[in-house]
């Protein structure tokens, strides 16, 4: 867990915020600098060759939807972790989209639910 | 305890010297700034919206191979076109993310570049999506009445276009107000919150890009007498 303090000015200043420079971050609040944006965007780009290149193999077409899920929900927490700072800003925030991510997945849960259980005869 | 620009600027009140982007209102009981945590907010709800979509295309990502109703979807999905599509949008959040790094150390020019290459490269997605929709309409056939296939697709794809399109109208207003000098370190957190609503865009298109896209559809086995079935609910809506 991060650690965040309160300031005398009544802002947190946990990892991204800091007295006086507030939301100024850069990597000397913990933030990545440029160089890890851009090695992140490379491994994000050698992910979605990897994906494409997955696709038209056919010895993988058994495995192609695990492995599918894995690369993509790499590049998901990597760009939520990096470029949009998740992973260095107050956990709070993290809590706010995780709530709504966890709903999100229980709409796709209820709605295919829904249709794998329906037995009835729609167009008797 | 040093003084900081923080404490001057709450010590003066608005207007008053004010040292950074939260000038104009008091600290929060969260300690959160409630712009940004809104913001979260949003994207969280957002999340939602998308997985109805999302869900409704993937329960009926089969249904026209079942009704034997064409265009399919494997006939007309050009995976290698919407590879560069993807890389392109992926690559905008790279230059998104170095535009807020460029203003949180006051570099407004690099700020200009990079928002600006990033809404270029928005356009060219737009673009993509452009010649994508026209191709499977006018070449394939394919329109929202085709079949399910279209339907779903034309909406959860199009849907996501327009959110493209509101954070490319969005970039290029920060420009704007960048290039008439309205942009500096202290207003960082403004280009913050547009670049998080960029990344989202590009999150859903990362799950887009695998649900509709690279997992395989089934190769077609006509269910008896669905045909029909389709036929009679089609003539049952009032509107058609």
């Amino acid at each position: 867990m991060q650690s965040i303090s309160r300031g005398d000015d009544g802002y947190s200043h946990g990892p991204g915020t800091q007295p006086g420079t507030d939301h100024l971050v850069d990597e000397h609040e913990g933030h990545p600098g440029e160089r890890t944006y851009v090695k992140v965007a490379v491994i994000l780009a050698v992910v979605t060759a990897l994906e494409v290149a997955v696709y038209y193999i056919d010895a993988l077409s058994d495995v192609l939807v695990p492995i599918l899920a894995v690369l993509s929900i790499g590049k998901f927490v990597a760009v939520v972790g990096y470029f949009m700072h998740l992973k260095f800003d107050d956990r709070r925030f993290t809590w706010v989209f995780l709530t709504g991510l966890l709903i999100a997945a229980s709409i796709v849960a209820a709605l295919a639910a829904m249709f794998v259980y329906n037995d009835y005869e729609a167009f008797p | 305890m040093a003084t900081t620009a923080h404490d001057v600027e709450h010590a003066g009140g608005i207007g008053a010297g004010t040292a950074h982007g939260h000038a104009e209102h008091p600290p929060t009981s969260t300690g959160l700034d409630h712009r940004k945590l809104l913001m979260w907010a949003f994207l969280a709800s957002d999340c939602m919206f998308f997985a109805s979509l999302i869900a409704t295309y993937v329960i009926y990502r089969n249904h026209s191979q079942q009704l034997g109703l064409g265009p399919f979807p494997n006939e007309v999905l050009d995976i290698p076109y919407t590879s560069i599509s993807a890389a392109v949008l992926l690559f905008s959040s790279l230059t998104m993310v170095l535009a807020l790094a460029a203003i949180q150390r006051n570099d407004v020019r690099g700020l200009r570049v990079w928002l600006g290459a990033t809404s270029v490269l928005g356009i060219i997605f737009l673009g993509g999506q452009y010649f994508e929709f026209s191709e499977f309409y006018q070449v394939e056939g394919l329109s929202l009445r085709s079949n399910m296939f279209g339907a779903s697709f034309f909406t959860l794809t199009g849907l996501h276009g327009t959110h493209v399109a509101i954070g490319v109208i969005w970039l290029l207003s920060l420009l704007f107000v960048s290039l008439r000098g309205g942009i500096s370190q202290k207003d960082s957190l403004n280009v913050e919150i547009a670049g998080l609503y960029w990344h989202f865009v590009d999150i859903v298109w990362i799950v887009i890009f695998t649900l509709v896209y690279l997992i395989p559809y089934d190769e077609g086995e006509v269910t008896e007498g669905a045909e029909e079935a389709m036929v009679r609910l089609w003539q049952a809506v009032p509107f058609v």
